[in-house]
């Protein structure tokens, strides 16, 4: 799987584009994050990419084959925990599958799997209201799973929880992304979560959002949270902090 | 202008204030620091900004989130119900209103026993539950579809809300007169005029519960492969059901009223018809009477409706 972005572009009123020439290639079974101050599009970026917005320049390519609209082989994760509520952990899973057509059986079976890998299996009947913000996250993360997407997009997904429970989403996001092998591009305003996921990491401008850098993670494919102190680590961390500070003076200059 | 960086290098330039903690107060380290020292810096200063006097300290603030206990609760309801009918007790037994006029609250419990016994109480609930049974589902059969339309599909909405609108505010007793040339006097007016009363109301309510559904949701579901009428049938649709129900209740409400009223002006059954012929005959018991059992079955209809809420909504508790 490849995921291509040529020219892309929006605006959502004429003249002022939001978005403005991103071209981006993503490899399969990369791990992306995309940082950027508030205002730079990032989140619209990935409703680009799941097709839910139509982009006014340029188009968005996954596998040779353009993006018209939202699809299973694009799963999303947005911050709060979109769970259908009435459901149950076991039933938000399978969503996507009854949407498939999967039988009965098989469905059941492929959900108990997912439901083990995010380590919820204990809450399978249970309903979202009851679970915690980090355990919503997962039983989220899982449901996009369960339709072995192409790409994963992740948008801010931990940005409402603590800080213990996300850096244990940290580890918990990079498991699951050896595990399944499937792409990931996550979009966030934490450099440091950026750092620690990404391999590599994609720094918008402002006003409107532009690539302004695309640097390579070169930390070793094994992170735990220790690496977080390392001098590489510090050193990549400071440098995307710094680029995205002088972004975010820039557009408050402007406004 | 750049505001932000010049004022942050302004800050980081700029002499350091006196410390309010370690300023004034230099000696006793292990002393209460933290509270006479705060009180005198942060007094005069306000003061001086706001033009008034400082807050007084002792001041108690009440929010306005307290709660009662659940033993008050149940006082205060009880209360509620007990003292109006105190009230009318010790007013009809001081004898200062005529009785023909205000019966006593036994002497409305009589009557009741009494129509209760003839069975005319039995065939007047019948009559009166039949015409809330039918005119209430034909209202929500009409209403529900036509408001979850409404609610789901922006063009539904531009085509259908002015006109509803519209409409809701024509008071459905002043159709009575041309729905009695329409339909004649007998059951078919009456529905027809519980079906005006309450379908524009119940399609309004039912479409902005279902415009309330999370946009977040309705785009998850789309990225999971659903397409429309998949979500509008297993997102929206359970999603806005407990809301549905609530606007059910509301106006199941109006249309007990609208049965009552259609059986005042023609009809030859039903506890309006009832109250109308208790009135020729001045028999006030007997209205209070049947204007008791109307409040009870609409009690439990509530009731009913919310019991019913309870159990479909579980989840959003």
């Amino acid at each position: 799987m490849t995921l291509r972005l040529e020219g892309l572009g929006k605006e959502f009123v004429p003249g002022l584009p939001v978005l403005e020439g991103i071209d981006l290639t993503v490899e399969p079974g990369g791990f992306v994050c995309v940082v950027g101050a508030s205002g730079s599009g990032k989140s619209t970026l990935l409703s680009l990419i799941a097709g839910l917005t139509r982009p006014t320049a340029g188009r968005v390519l996954l596998d040779g084959q353009e993006v018209t609209g939202p699809g299973p082989e694009r799963g999303l994760v947005f911050q709060t925990a979109s769970l259908y509520p009435w459901r149950t952990v076991a039933g938000n899973v399978a969503f996507g599958l009854e949407a498939m057509g999967m039988p009965r059986a098989r469905r059941d079976a492929r959900v108990a799997g997912l439901l083990d890998e995010v380590g919820l299996r204990h809450l399978a009947g249970a309903l979202p209201g009851r679970l915690s913000g980090g355990q919503q996250q997962r039983v989220a993360i899982a449901r996009a799973l369960a339709c072995s997407p192409r790409v994963l997009l992740l948008d801010e997904p931990f940005g409402a929880l603590d800080v213990q429970t996300k850096e244990d989403m940290q580890v918990f996001v990079r498991q699951v992304w050896r595990d399944v092998g499937t792409t990931v591009i996550m979009v966030t305003h934490d450099v440091e979560e950026a750092v620690f996921l990404g391999r590599r990491v994609i720094v918008l401008s402002c006003d409107p959002g532009r690539v302004a850098r695309d640097l390579a993670v070169d930390l070793p494919a094994d992170r735990t949270l220790a690496d977080k102190r390392s001098t590489a680590f510090l050193a990549l961390r400071v440098e995307v902090e710094d680029l995205v500070r002088a972004e975010h003076r820039a557009h408050q200059a402007r406004v | 202008m750049t505001p932000h960086p010049a004022a942050t290098q302004a800050g980081e330039t700029a002499d350091q204030k006196p410390d309010p903690v370690t300023g004034p107060d230099p000696g006793p380290v292990t002393g209460p620091v933290t509270g006479p020292v705060g009180d005198t810096a942060t007094g005069p200063v306000d003061g001086g900004a706001t033009g008034l006097a400082p807050p007084r300290p002792g001041r108690r603030i009440r929010p306005l989130s307290g709660s009662v206990t659940a033993r008050t609760a149940w006082t205060l309801r009880a209360l509620s119900v007990l003292g109006p009918l105190a009230a009318w007790w010790a007013l009809s037994a001081s004898g200062a209103v005529n009785p023909a006029f205000l019966p006593s609250p036994a002497a409305v419990w009589d009557a009741g026993v009494r129509m209760a016994v003839s069975g005319d109480l039995w065939s007047d609930l019948a009559a009166s539950l039949g015409r809330i049974g039918l005119g209430f589902l034909l209202a929500v059969l009409i209403s529900v579809p036509l408001g979850f339309t409404m609610g789901a599909l922006p063009w539904a909405q531009a085509l259908l809300e002015p006109i509803v609108g519209l409409l809701r505010y024509l008071p459905a007793s002043a159709f009575i007169p041309l729905l009695i040339i329409w339909l004649g006097i007998g059951e078919a007016s009456k529905v027809a005029l519980l079906v005006l009363g309450v379908v524009f109301f119940n399609t309004l309510m039912t479409a902005d519960v279902v415009r309330r559904v999370p946009r977040r949701l309705l785009e998850v579901s789309a990225t999971l492969g659903a397409g429309r009428p998949r979500v509008a049938a297993r997102v929206v649709f359970p999603y806005a059901l407990p809301g549905i129900i609530d606007a059910m209740r509301v106006n199941a409400a109006a249309a007990w009223n609208f049965v009552v009223v259609a059986e005042l002006i023609a009809a030859t059954s039903g506890l309006g018809y009832r109250i109308t012929r208790a009135q020729r005959f001045l028999q006030t018991d007997r209205i209070f009477a049947i204007l008791v059992v109307i409040g009870l079955i609409g009690l439990t209809i509530d009731v009913t409706l919310r019991l019913l809420r309870a159990r479909v909504g579980r989840w959003s508790a």
